[in-house]
């Protein structure tokens, strides 16, 4: 039987690019899927004559631009283009517009609050301050703060002489900025509540914590600290849907050998002599390898993958309780036209961005009480985008389609699983909550494709959904991600790695984490490294 | 088309026949000048315009080229002449890229030659030309240059949904419109002229128009432009374009020949790494005895196209053989971000014994009003950095 150099188990973005990686450094590479495409979150399928949607995740900002250009993606077919304007929806039915313009965003927040135009840019510069910090680490492995290792050490030193070239007050700073609420965090700039509002549900996406909730400020932070083309906080669309980004990795993946079967999940990882071997997959074939790397989340590998006899006391405890709570759902709609939003400004440059049915922090707070009791809000907060209005590939001309995504949906009811009936009730709340604001949406619709964390965990793999492989709160990040001792990448069992968002940096569509693990298992395996420098440092 | 009567009328510049529509579509009033036009540097956003042109399709108002009707018995020979590359092999109905020179092989402009007939040519150019195309008349008996710049309105469509966009106006079998070709139309009992050319390397085409109808011919390419996300563009997002495409620009790769002061600041097709245009099969034209001794001694300078690394564009740096910088070989003429390829990219005038050697260039870049300034290594790439299939594909496809 062959033997592979390294089989990657999980063919979604971080995986393809491990795999990427390992192969260009000359690795014999695998990588296994259990659906029949390629993708994982990063996926694109047309469930409809001419509809392309991107089925999970659906903007893209914190793609490592250094990754992209070193596998020379953009040859392999992947196109991101920003987006611009955005139209925020109130409880009130009244919106707010914003704008790509610095001077003309300053006059439309100065006609709602003159304190809060002011005080947005002392907002963005802190933020930004924040950011570069946490943006410098995103191609790095995080250090072992236990560890004397001269390794270690340095990038503790790094770490911290980063964090000291903020200033004392800043530090300060910073340490509270993590353990805050995205509400008080923005209650110090600003007075304006839809604007705050706006703002905060950064804060809330993908996580199941509410906007006064400890820990969503840094949340708020996560999703504004990528960059298109080099602009923080921009977000863009890849032309083709996200499931562009997974075909080009692939294409790149596979011109330097790597292998790609699909349509056959891992049922078992293969540990002989207390060494990673192999894999089993559910169609019984047996893989073997001299190296397994996981792209699977942290839960998923080790209570699902990992036999718990071939693991050290006290990580299948650390597995099933590792924070990854479903609190999304999505809600993919083909549209008939360009829904047209009530009061929203009849400006193309504006009204085509996003749209985000925000409400109020008030509104956010409910709609999270509703997911703690186990269930939905009738109002949930609504993060909609028209990718057909930038994207010519994804619909038919003149045809759109619109992914919604809704914060909160959790993963169990509380009146008993979720069953197609109760799904579709779902959608309809969400259909409804659009519908408000955009009366005639309905009549528009052609097709929908509702997905809640059950959905999303049975096809994508998922645990309870969660779009981050585990939470971004403090005590699962950097070092402390997905376990603390095991924030290097390598695995307890030996020869075993994880390569997905469940590891640093986390979540988001970036290829950081693929990346540093290809990184560390070169490392070990004393291959030189193939990996690229992030291309943050000069900012 | 002229401004509104002011005090300062004398002192407003020309408007393009499409300024109507284009001054709607000017959000930010953000206008600069070409040939005596009125001409956009952007319409909403440079790098906005410019993701419209990579992704879906834009216009860019080339009326403000000049643009020459040569026609008569010896218009071909005298063209043949005047021009570096074989006119003669250019069948009816295609179009060729073209530089002409002065007696000592210095660039004076590059410009493209329509043959719209056998005895009749369309140059289209830059700066004006006109003084230099009557020289060039010398010792021909028929050949009449007419000077159709303001009588001529002319449009870019450049981009993706280009072509989708022609078939939807109505421009029947516009996809069977191979690069370089030329085709009319019928049009409000006039003719539109489509010619497949353009700026950016991609998929594209260029509208030509009598002025009256030029917001006819605007209307209708915009309705049917509605759904493939037609946008006007400006300078800003051309030059991030042409870059990407590896074309020169006048004043920024080369210097027009009779315009230039200082002795040898201007180019020659090689130092351009234009040699590819220059046929010395032909017997005679302008410029030939200098270019063939400069191609047997070899041009001072390449053009090169530089992959620079990190993301600071290289803008107006010198490049050095060393990363110490004690040898300077070099300077670039244009650098970008290049978004769609993801690489920090330039134009540089290198010297030749230099090209396939070390590179470095000195970057200046300011943080917060401070001076930083980096050494990168530099790569030079043979290809343009930017060539999708469908700008040679036919038919195109329908993005």
């Amino acid at each position: 039987m062959k033997r592979y150099d390294a089989v990657i188990i999980g063919a979604g973005h971080n995986g393809l690019t491990n795999a990427a990686y390992l192969a260009k450094a000359g690795l014999d590479v695998v990588v296994v899927e259990k659906n029949d495409y390629i993708g994982g979150a990063a996926v694109s399928r047309e469930l409809h004559d001419g509809f392309t949607y991107s089925n999970c995740s659906y903007v893209c900002s914190m793609m490592r631009q250094a990754i992209h250009r070193d596998l020379d993606l953009s040859n392999h077919g992947l196109m991101l283009v920003p987006y611009i304007g955005g139209i925020y929806f109130g409880d009130d039915g009244t919106c707010m517009a914003g704008y790509l313009n610095e001077e003309v965003e300053y006059n439309n927040l100065r006609a709602r609050s003159p304190h809060d135009a002011d005080a947005r840019a002392r907002f963005y510069a802190d933020l930004a301050r924040y950011a570069q910090v946490i943006r410098k680490t995103l191609m790095r492995t995080p250090p072992d703060p236990t560890s004397f290792k001269p390794r270690d050490l340095m990038e503790l030193l790094f770490l911290a002489k980063e964090f000291w070239s903020l200033g004392e007050k800043e530090i300060y700073e910073y340490v509270r900025f993590f353990t805050m609420s995205a509400k008080d965090f923005l209650d110090d700039y600003f007075e304006d509540d839809l604007l705050k509002a706006t703002l905060a549900s950064s804060g809330i996406i993908g996580t199941a914590l509410g906007v006064q909730s400890p820990g969503s400020a840094y949340i708020l932070l996560h999703h504004v600290m990528g960059d298109v083309d080099g602009n923080v906080g921009a977000w863009g669309l890849a032309r083709g849907g996200m499931g562009a980004i997974s075909k080009a990795l692939a294409s790149a993946a596979t011109n330097f050998g790597v292998e790609i079967r699909t349509g056959s999940g891992v049922s078992e990882m293969v540990v002989k002599g207390s060494k990673a071997s192999g894999v089993i997959l559910d169609n019984g074939v047996e893989i073997q390898s001299n190296i397994v790397v996981s792209n699977l989340d942290a839960k998923r590998t080790f209570t699902k993958i990992v036999n718990k006899e071939d693991l050290p006391e006290g990580i299948l405890e650390k597995a099933e309780n590792f924070k990854i709570r479903g609190s999304s759902g999505k809600v993919n709609i083909a549209l008939s036209a360009l829904p047209k939003f009530t009061d929203a400004p009849d400006n193309p440059f504006v009204n085509r961005g996003g749209q985000m049915f925000v409400g109020s922090l008030k509104t956010m707070e409910k709609a999270y009480d509703c997911w703690k009791r186990g269930t939905w809000s009738e109002d949930p907060f609504i993060e909609s985008v028209i990718p057909s209005a930038w994207d010519p590939t994804v619909a038919p001309p003149g045809q759109h389609w619109m992914s919604n995504f809704i914060q909160y949906c959790p993963a169990e009811l509380a009146d008993g699983p979720w069953t197609p009936e109760k799904r579709d009730a779902f959608g309809a709340t969400v259909i409804n909550k659009i519908e408000q604001f955009s009366p005639g949406f309905k009549d528009l619709i052609v097709h929908a494709e509702i997905r809640t964390p059950f959905e999303i965990e049975n096809e994508v793999g998922l645990t309870e959904g969660n779009i981050f492989q585990g939470e971004l709160t403090i005590d699962q990040l950097l070092f402390n991600r997905p376990f603390p001792g095991y924030a290097q990448y390598r695995m307890p069992v030996k020869n075993m790695y994880m390569c997905g968002s469940s590891t640093h940096p986390g979540g988001g569509v970036s290829s950081a984490c693929g990346a540093n693990a290809a990184r560390e298992i070169l490392r070990d395996l004393g291959k030189a490294n193939t990996v690229p420098e992030d291309d943050c440092y000069d900012e | 088309m002229m401004n509104k009567p002011t005090r300062f009328a004398d002192e407003q510049l020309m408007l393009s026949p499409f300024h109507e529509r284009q001054a709607e579509l000017n959000v930010r009033n953000d206008w600069s000048a070409w040939n005596g036009y009125m001409f956009a540097n952007s319409y909403y956003d440079g790098e906005y315009e410019y993701f419209c042109v990579r992704n879906l399709c834009g216009t860019y108002d080339i009326t403000p080229m000049q643009k020459y009707i040569i026609t008569g018995d010896d218009a071909e020979a005298m063209l043949d002449r005047m021009v570096t590359r074989d006119v003669t092999k250019l069948k009816e109905g295609r179009v060729t890229y073209v530089v002409w020179c002065t007696d000592e092989g210095r660039v004076i402009d590059d410009g493209t030659i329509f043959k719209l007939g056998p005895q009749k040519f369309l140059l289209t150019c830059g700066s004006p030309s006109l003084a230099w195309l009557k020289k060039s008349c010398f010792g021909y008996s028929d050949v009449h240059v007419e000077d159709m710049s303001d009588k001529l309105a002319a449009l870019s469509l450049q981009g993706p949904t280009s072509c989708e966009t022609l078939k939807t106006m109505g421009l029947d079998g516009i996809e069977t419109l191979k690069p370089f070709g030329i085709m009319q139309f019928p049009f409000k009992g006039s003719k539109l002229m489509v010619s497949r050319t353009g700026f950016t390397g991609d998929l594209g085409y260029e509208l030509w128009i009598e002025p009256d109808l030029a917001l006819d011919m605007w209307d209708s390419l915009y309705s049917a432009g509605e759904h493939y996300g037609i946008q006007p563009y400006g300078e800003m997002a051309t030059n991030m374009t042409r870059l990407e495409a590896g074309f020169i620009m006048p004043y920024m790769e080369f210097n027009e020949a009779l315009k230039t002061v200082h002795y040898q600041h201007d180019q020659t097709p090689f130092e351009l790494d234009l040699g590819w245009l220059v046929d010395f099969k032909k017997p005679r034209f302008n410029g030939r005895t200098a270019l063939l001794e400069e191609k047997e001694r070899g041009p001072k300078y390449t053009l090169c196209k530089l992959d620079i690394e990190g993301n600071k564009p290289a803008e107006e740096s010198e490049i050095y053989s060393d990363k110490g910088c004690s040898k300077k070989v070099g300077y670039v003429t244009s650098a970008i971000w290049s978004p769609i390829v993801k690489a920090n990219i330039a134009l540089a005038m290198i010297k030749t014994e230099y090209v396939n050697k070390d590179l470095w260039a000195e970057i200046y870049y300011s943080k917060e009003l401070r001076p930083y300034r980096k050494v990168a290594k530099c790569k030079v790439k043979k290809k343009p950095f930017w060539a999708p299939g469908r700008a040679k594909a036919t038919p195109p496809g329908p993005y």
